[in-house]
């Protein structure tokens, strides 16, 4: 373990959605390896509070990369410099004394600044909100053990099911597609035996609201698969295709129907 | 006030089936007529939303994260218990239900944990329904596994992530009602007082977290479902944003506050490395199925480990005490989470703590990688060594993990009878917001189920009861009572706007998380929490004189949020502190020196202390009064609990 670090941020600062916002350069000082990123800006928050300045505002809460809340674009990088972790599990051992880094928020039109580094990533919810689940009600289900599922296939819909709807995906994109996040949802649920009754739907209805939110188009780059915390594959995206393609040519009549 | 907890009489396996016979419905055709509140959407709160959505009632959804996919149920990882016996090895309803009131250390209500245990089969069904995609083994069916505190396979899982993916799925059921416009979700918006009119809670105060709006809502009911309160320790495994501030303030305007001082301390924990800290993170309890706990013999070897004098890989087989097992041989490393954290917290107490600070016992996998190969292990805990790595900067394959106890879970919270239903009439908590269910300790993967019981299968029925008894006509928002708490509202955002100290916030907080875990953590003392009384009382004067809050209500302002947060923390602390002191017993995870065995185990008082100590807020720097609810054992036998 290496002794305490000084560090240069140049922060992205922007009071809300309306005004620009620009980078502002802080210092902090004695930060120690082992603390988190999110805690190294705890620590320069609180002093800029003891100086009566407005502390960096960003999104966070479970600090132990499951919640999807803690996004920052580090030095470029979503979630920073090392693969398949979040922001609040990277630690400040990852960088050296008297760096400079840059810290920004996610840059997409549909991921709008809220204040400072957080965005409003509620375009997600609503993609999720137009056919990302099983139509079941509570109460009156079959046994759990009567829907058997093959191991293989319940681990690689699990794998789809890890996403944890971040967002790195869309920032990495050049286009800012979220094709990798739609895709995994899609995934999850048309391997598995529940999700097939509302298959070609589901994909239908969740492209079409991803187009709608202002998400850009995928050119298979690749960026959102190298810098997902999840290391979501990019299976999805070719499986989300076929569903989608699918739907297209043989079950338009039979979904336009349905959504009446 | 006499408490009627509504437990229905008759036979305990009789009980929930009957009571649903009994309770009021609403006709299908006036459901459309009510709205319901509901202030939270982890996995009890989505789960309630969705469920009553679909019922056909009118919902309302509140969190303060920026979607309810994030709320803090995300995080837990080992699994939930349900009483399928899959397994065939012995596990039945009332198994289940015995040994969560044994792990629950007699202090949780009979009737509540048995319906907890019957309708646990049904959750697994919902969640698998909804393509939950829990663990499987190669024939297709679930798998299970073992927890803490039982001697049955019935905890199922998720990789190490049974949270999240629950909390998907209850959020995608959210999901479709939002979509079918019977749930309208309010996201980065926080409940900051609870409307009370005519005696009944008819609507809440909230203030939006982008622009500082402060809105009424009116409802027919209101449901709380708002977690834990943790974070009154500052340290805690909990997420940064977990709080109490929904249930203070109804706690303020008439909702009992139960057994305040019941925590329940998780032994697997990554130890505290400095004072930099945000949080604690937890390593799961199923570690503890393969993984075996240990620290050095003697206070010599221990010194000569810390000083990097003898490598752990290096130490002889005779030099480790594998505590738990010698001690507890029928449970073993799989004892209930208070007797492993005890034990771990007396090995460091006794100069026996490994690592830099001394302050951490070992969790050892070497056994398991010879046993099962290292892929295997990778296979079952691979995320969590990952995770471990990553914050220690230490390979967990090669050396064991280190670990100490954390704070993790609270059992107090707002009192609610069998209908789930506060003190106040129409004001409903659920969750881990509520006391309910689990006692003085809860064994793990509890907590997950009981939010999705209350959720899917308790309160869609007794909700209806209530309703059908108010009827149908809308809620009066002209009542006076709507326009007084908003105003108090303001004033406090004023007051607290207003201060312009020199400590901030977070300074405060960290304040009263050391007095709380010195003094009310894991082992207490009526000294120490005399004496943490008077501390908390100061800081609690000082906070409002000293602390910083800058900024402007109409704007994003972290510093108000957590000043409002952490003012009533402060309070908690205060009733938390005077609960340990009046509970002169040791229960489960809340330990009392002064009352043990004469092996150091927990020695209950069941002829003066077998009650749910009920807190009666009486006014502004007024001692809170106790009621109290007397616990009736008509089917399980009080004992003293044994793990050996
Ligand atoms: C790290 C960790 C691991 C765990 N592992 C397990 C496990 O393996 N098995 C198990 O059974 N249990 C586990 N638990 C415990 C379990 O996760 C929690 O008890 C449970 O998820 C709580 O669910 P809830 O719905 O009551 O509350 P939460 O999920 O905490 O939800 C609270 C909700 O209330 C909202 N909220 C709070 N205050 C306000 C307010 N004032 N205004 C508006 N909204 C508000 C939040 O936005 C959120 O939506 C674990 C806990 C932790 C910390
Ligand atoms: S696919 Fe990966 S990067 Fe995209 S939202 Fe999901 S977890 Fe985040
Ligand atoms: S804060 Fe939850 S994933 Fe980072």
């Amino acid at each position: 373990m290496s002794g305490n670090m000084n560090l240069t941020l140049k922060v992205w600062r922007q009071p809300n959605s309306e005004t620009p916002g620009k980078l502002v350069t802080y210092k902090a000082e004695s930060i120690s390896p082992d603390m988190s990123f999110l805690e190294m800006l705890d620590v320069v928050n609180e002093s800029l509070i003891h100086k009566g300045e407005d502390p960096i505002h960003f999104d966070h809460d479970c600090r132990e990369g499951i919640c999807g809340m803690c996004s920052l674009y580090i030095n470029g990088q979503p979630h920073g410099p090392k693969r398949a972790i979040t922001t609040c599990q990277l630690h400040m051992r990852s960088f050296h004394d008297g760096q400079t880094i840059t810290i920004e928020p996610w840059r997409a039109s549909a991921f709008p600044v809220v204040k400072d580094l957080a965005t409003d990533r509620s375009a997600f919810d609503r993609i999720q909100q137009a056919g990302g689940y099983v139509s079941v009600n509570t109460g009156g289900v079959p046994d759990a053990n009567e829907i058997a599922i093959p191991k293989v296939i319940a681990d690689e819909a699990f794998n789809s099911a890890t996403c944890i709807g971040c967002g790195a995906c869309v920032a990495a994109c050049k286009n800012a597609s979220a094709m990798l996040f739609v895709s995994a949802k899609i995934s999850q649920f048309a391997l598995l035996p529940q999700g097939q009754p509302e298959r070609y739907r589901r994909a239908q209805s969740m492209v079409a609201q991803m187009d709608e939110e202002g998400f850009g188009s995928c050119t298979n780059t690749g960026a959102c698969e190298a810098e997902c915390p999840k290391e979501i594959s990019l299976v999805n995206i070719g499986r989300m295709n076929n569903d989608y393609l699918s739907a297209k040519l043989f079950r338009q009549e039979e979904i336009a129907h349905h959504q009446e | 006030m006499i408490l009627d907890a509504k437990i229905p009489a008759g036979p305990l396996a009789e009980k929930w089936g009957k009571h649903k016979f009994n309770l009021k419905l609403v006709n299908p055709a006036n459901k459309r007529k009510y709205d319901v509140i509901v202030v939270g959407t982890g996995l009890a709160g989505a789960s309630a939303a969705a469920s009553l959505a679909e019922l056909g009632y009118n919902v309302k959804a509140f969190c303060f994260q920026d979607s309810p996919r994030r709320a803090h149920s995300i995080a837990a990882q080992g699994g939930i218990n349900a009483a399928k016996n899959y397994r065939n090895d012995g596990d039945s309803v009332y198994r289940l239900f015995y040994d969560t009131i044994k792990g629950g250390d007699y202090r949780a209500r009979e009737g509540n944990v048995y319906r907890l245990a019957e309708v646990s089969v049904n959750i697994i069904d919902q969640c698998v329904a909804q393509g939950v995609p829990f663990a499987r083994e190669y024939g297709g069916l679930l798998d299970t596994r073992s927890f803490g505190g039982a001697q049955v396979s019935r905890t199922f899982y998720a990789r190490g992530q049974t949270g999240q993916q629950l909390l998907l799925g209850a959020y995608s059921a959210l999901n479709r009602q939002i979509h079918l416009g019977k749930v309208k979700m309010y996201t980065r918006t926080e409940m900051l007082d609870v409307v009370v009119a005519d005696g009944k809670a008819q609507g809440i105060i909230t203030r939006n977290l982008k622009s500082g709006a402060i809105e009424t809502h009116t409802g027919h009911a209101v449901l709380l479902c708002t977690g834990g309160y943790g974070n009154v320790f500052y340290l805690s495994t909990n997420a940064m944003g977990c709080n109490v501030t929904a249930a203070w303030r109804a706690h303020k305007r008439g909702a009992f506050f139960a057994n305040p001082c019941y925590t329940q301390i998780h032994p697997t924990c990554i130890p505290v490395s400095g004072d930099h800290q945000s949080k604690l993170t937890l390593m799961s309890e199923s570690l503890r199925n393969d993984g075996r706990v240990w620290a050095p013999k003697t206070v010599e070897v221990a010194q000569k480990l810390r000083k990097g004098e003898l490598k752990v890989t290096d130490l002889k087989e005779e030099d480790r005490d594998y505590f738990l097992e010698r001690k507890y041989p029928s449970f073993g490393n799989l004892v209930p989470r208070d007797v492993a954290s005890r034990n771990a917290k007396e090995a460091v107490d006794e100069g026996k703590g490994v690592g830099a600070s001394g302050v951490a016992v070992f969790l050892d996998f070497a056994d398991a990688i010879a046993r099962l190969g290292e892929d295997e292990v990778r296979a079952r805990y691979g995320n969590l060594f990952d995770m471990y790595a990553q914050i220690t900067d230490e390979n967990p394959y090669k050396t064991p993990m280190r670990i100490y106890p954390a704070v993790h879970y609270t059992m107090g919270g707002l009192w609610v009878d069998y209908n789930l239903q506060t003190t106040i009439p129409g004001l409903y908590c659920l969750g881990e917001a509520n006391f309910s269910d689990h006692g003085a300790n809860r064994l793990g993967a509890s907590a997950l189920m009981q939010g999705l019981s209350d959720g899917y299968f308790v309160i869609p029925y007794t909700l209806g009861d209530y309703l059908a008894t108010i009827g149908p006509k809308p809620v009066d928002a002209s009542n006076p009572a709507f326009a007084k708490t908003k105003q108090d509202v303001e004033e406090r955002i004023a007051k607290l706007l207003s201060l312009r100290g020199t400590k901030t916030v977070d300074e405060y907080h960290r304040e009263l998380g050391l007095i709380m875990w010195e003094y009310c953590g894991m082992a207490r003392t009526a000294e120490g929490l005399t004496k943490a009384k008077g501390l908390i009382h100061a800081l609690k004067e000082d906070f409002w004189k000293n602390a910083i809050v800058l900024g402007v209500n109409e704007e994003f302002n972290s510093s108000l949020e957590k000043a409002g947060r952490v003012a009533d923390f402060i309070e908690l602390g205060e009733l938390m502190v005077d609960d340990a002191l009046m509970r002169s017993e040791s229960c489960g995870g809340h330990f009392r020196v002064e009352s043990q065995t004469e092996e150091g185990e927990a020695l209950r008082d069941d002829d003066n202390f077998a009650f749910v100590a009920a807190w009666e807020y009486a006014g502004e720097n007024q001692p809170e009064v106790l009621n109290k609810e007397a616990l009736v054992y008509e089917n399980v036998k009080l004992t003293q609990r044994s793990y050996k």
